[in-house]
């Protein structure tokens, strides 16, 4: 997994609540067998008129060249839906590494964190500052000091995540790493159940 | 104080607490399918560990199956590929498979209780968020990603936080006409898409206690479309004496031990909840939802709201980009509205209950000349079980064709689809835009409502023609 310490960057807004990752990335692309490739279907149908890549849709914000950048924001409940992690996958591989919004789906939360892209929850109000801004304004994400910053107004918010979580994150592990050396405590706890 | 379910299995199924993050919970029962296990093999073969557990973890392929000709290869080379993928990495790693054309194969959530897999008391994970379903019988069972099916396999163990917990009362009597798919539509539509986010529901009252087995599943499995982590119903006879007897239920000594075990598992009368709810069964009425998440629903005789309605902008906004997708307008009311497709299947409401009841509409009738249907069992079991009742004569004298197991149009990944801009009564899970196909707009509502709707060609109170 990719380490993150610090991001500034532009961002796209997405002003669209209950985001599923049936949009972020529909069901008929998920008969891949590896993790990569994803991004070029991201919000595949939003994007394109009739699933045709030559007619983008210009009313779709990542068809809007003005928009670009490193950190995805988006209205409340992002990512509901199905469990499907080739929705963090394909966020992760249009080149995304920061999602914002003032509420997330918990599967999809976890999913984006297993892959070292950041959910980062803010308010309502905060998440309506954000989306009044220009296009070329920018945010800096500092996940050391968990806080997000609009660098235009100075105006910042503190962001929650656990302590474990962090670390993974500032270092790059993943859990998978921390329970392989479990292993003999798992089979300790395995006695016990019998 | 008091324990709640949920807390009980939990406690004893925590192997460490990780201070200031999340718990490392073993795993009981790991179920996967073909879509969201491949990278997981990849990667643990990546790391060069093996599965921890091979033998907890049970496979089938469901998602991308066809569901005619299921003796003839798979046509899409890409579905065939992922499908063969499957069949390669249990091999290879011992998983236990009910693939394509074995007598146990199906929809993942249907096939894991009905062989007796499913119990009381376990902790079950699967990647794919309709795994909630499995806590019907009083287990903790949550839809996982693939990094996460990956954990599980190099360990038996996932890391998570522990949700907060909610319970939602149900008391009273159904109206005739009225089943548990409606009572799960219903909380939806009072609570929104995201209202249980955070929480792990346990169901309960008189309501719930009066439901089959089936029917626990139907709302259990819809647990997700709230936003909740899972949901579960206290065990209770009705638990047992639908596992009992079944393939993998425990035997002999081996069942008084696991039954005297099971008895215990029910939240105690003085344990806290972080939010209650409560419903009277007697509100609820056959429900459908109108737009693009489950939470868009109301009573089959309600009008849509009123665009004016919602305060916030966004919101406003959000419901108009809805009935746009729709075709549909504020205010309207759905009754008599002509559809075009009717689809009676998904792990939400394709077992063999789903289909009686939708029988008993259709009996001695003929379908609506202008309705498309997809009627998908839910397993083989379901399969095998519609013909032994003789449901399956009374489908083809509607003029209806039951097709053969798997998850079919509630997702369309395989040739399942509804076409763009028509229009589906549907029992499965969702009406995301595109779901069900490309610019397919999705009516979820009850097997009643759907076989109502199969008669007439057009929304119906199922309660017009009972």
């Amino acid at each position: 997994m990719q380490s993150l310490q610090k991001l500034t960057s532009r961002f796209v807004p997405l002003r669209i609540e209950n985001v599923d990752t049936d949009q972020i990335i529909p069901a008929r692309f998920l008969k891949a067998t590896t993790k990569t490739g994803f991004g070029k279907n991201l919000f595949r149908d939003w994007r394109y008129e009739n699933d045709d890549e030559t007619k983008p849709k210009a009313d779709f914000v990542l068809n809007q060249p003005q928009y670009g950048g490193e950190i995805l924001v988006a209205a409340k409940n992002f990512g509901c839906g199905s469990s499907r992690e080739h929705a963090a996958w394909s966020i992760q591989d249009y080149g995304f590494k920061v999602v914002v919004s003032s509420f997330f789906a918990d599967i999809f939360k976890n999913n984006a964190l297993n892959n070292g892209v950041l959910p980062v929850t803010v308010s309502d109000a905060f998440l309506q500052e954000i989306f009044a801004l220009g296009a070329d304004d920018t945010l800096t994400v500092d996940l050391e000091a968990q806080t997000i910053t609009i660098n235009s107004t100075g105006s910042s918010e503190k962001f929650e995540i656990n302590s474990y979580k962090k670390t993974c994150l500032l270092n790059g592990y993943d859990d998978i790493d921390y329970l392989l050396n479990m292993k003999a405590e798992i089979e300790a706890f395995e006695q016990t159940r019998k | 104080m008091g324990k709640t379910l949920f807390e009980k299995i939990w406690d004893q199924h925590v192997v460490k607490q990780i201070e200031d993050g999340p718990s490392v919970v073993y795993i009981d029962k790991h179920f996967i399918h073909e879509v969201t296990s491949p990278q997981a093999f990849s990667g643990i073969e990546k790391r060069g560990a093996k599965l921890f557990r091979p033998q907890q973890v049970v496979a089938t392929a469901d998602h991308n199956v066809p569901t005619m000709h299921q003796e003839l290869p798979i046509k899409d080379a890409l579905s065939k590929f992922q499908v063969d993928t499957l069949i390669d990495n249990c091999k290879k790693h011992g998983v236990e498979l009910y693939g394509l054309g074995h007598k146990y194969q199906g929809i993942v959530h249907v096939i894991g209780p009905e062989l007796g897999i499913t119990q009381p008391g376990m902790t079950i994970v699967c990647g794919d968020s309709h795994t909630s379903t499995h806590g019907a019988f009083g287990s903790i069972a949550f839809g996982i990603g693939t990094s996460e099916v990956e954990m599980v396999f190099a360990s038996q163990c996932i890391m998570q936080t522990k949700p907060k917990v909610m319970r939602i009362n149900i008391d009273g009597e159904l109206k005739n006409g009225v089943v548990s798919k409606d009572i799960i539509l219903y909380i939806i539509a009072q609570i929104s898409a995201s209202g249980a986010t955070g929480y792990f529901v346990e169901y309960a009252g008189s309501a719930i206690r009066a439901l089959s087995m089936e029917a626990r599943m139907t709302i259990c499995n819809m647990s997700i479309e709230m936003g909740a982590r899972g949901g579960m119903i206290a065990p209770d006879q009705t638990t047992f004496d639908y596992i009992k007897g079944r393939l993998f239920a425990p035997q002999g000594a081996d069942w008084d031990a696991k039954l005297s075990a099971w008895k215990e598992l029910y939240t105690d009368a003085d344990a806290k909840f972080d939010l209650e709810i409560n419903i009277k069964a007697e509100d609820i009425d056959p429900m459908i939802t109108y737009g693009t998440n489950p939470g868009m629903g109301l009573s089959v005789r309600g009008t849509l709201p009123t665009v004016e309605s919602f305060k916030d902008v966004t919101e406003k906004q959000n419901y108009e980009k809805a009935l746009q997708y729709m075709g549909l307008k504020a205010g309207q009311s759905l009754l008599g509205m002509p559809v075009q497709h009717v689809f009676i299947g998904s792990c939400t409401n394709s077992r063999i209950e789903d289909f009686r009841l939708v029988a008993s509409i259709i009996k001695g009738k003929q379908k609506d000349p202008n309705i498309k249907t997809l009627i998908v069992p839910g397993s083989q079991e379901v399969a095998k079980q519609i013909k032994a009742e003789g449901l399956d004569k009374i489908f083809a004298d509607a003029g209806v064709e039951i097709r053969q197991a798997g998850c079919s149009a509630c997702l369309g990944m395989n040739e399942d689809k509804i076409p763009a801009g028509e229009y589906c009564v549907s029992t499965s899970n969702r009406n995301f835009e595109g779901r069900q196909g490309a610019g397919a707009r999705t009516l979820l509502a009850s097997p009643l409502t759907a076989a109502a709707a199969l008669l007439t060609g057009k929304i119906t109170d199922i309660r017009d023609i009972i």
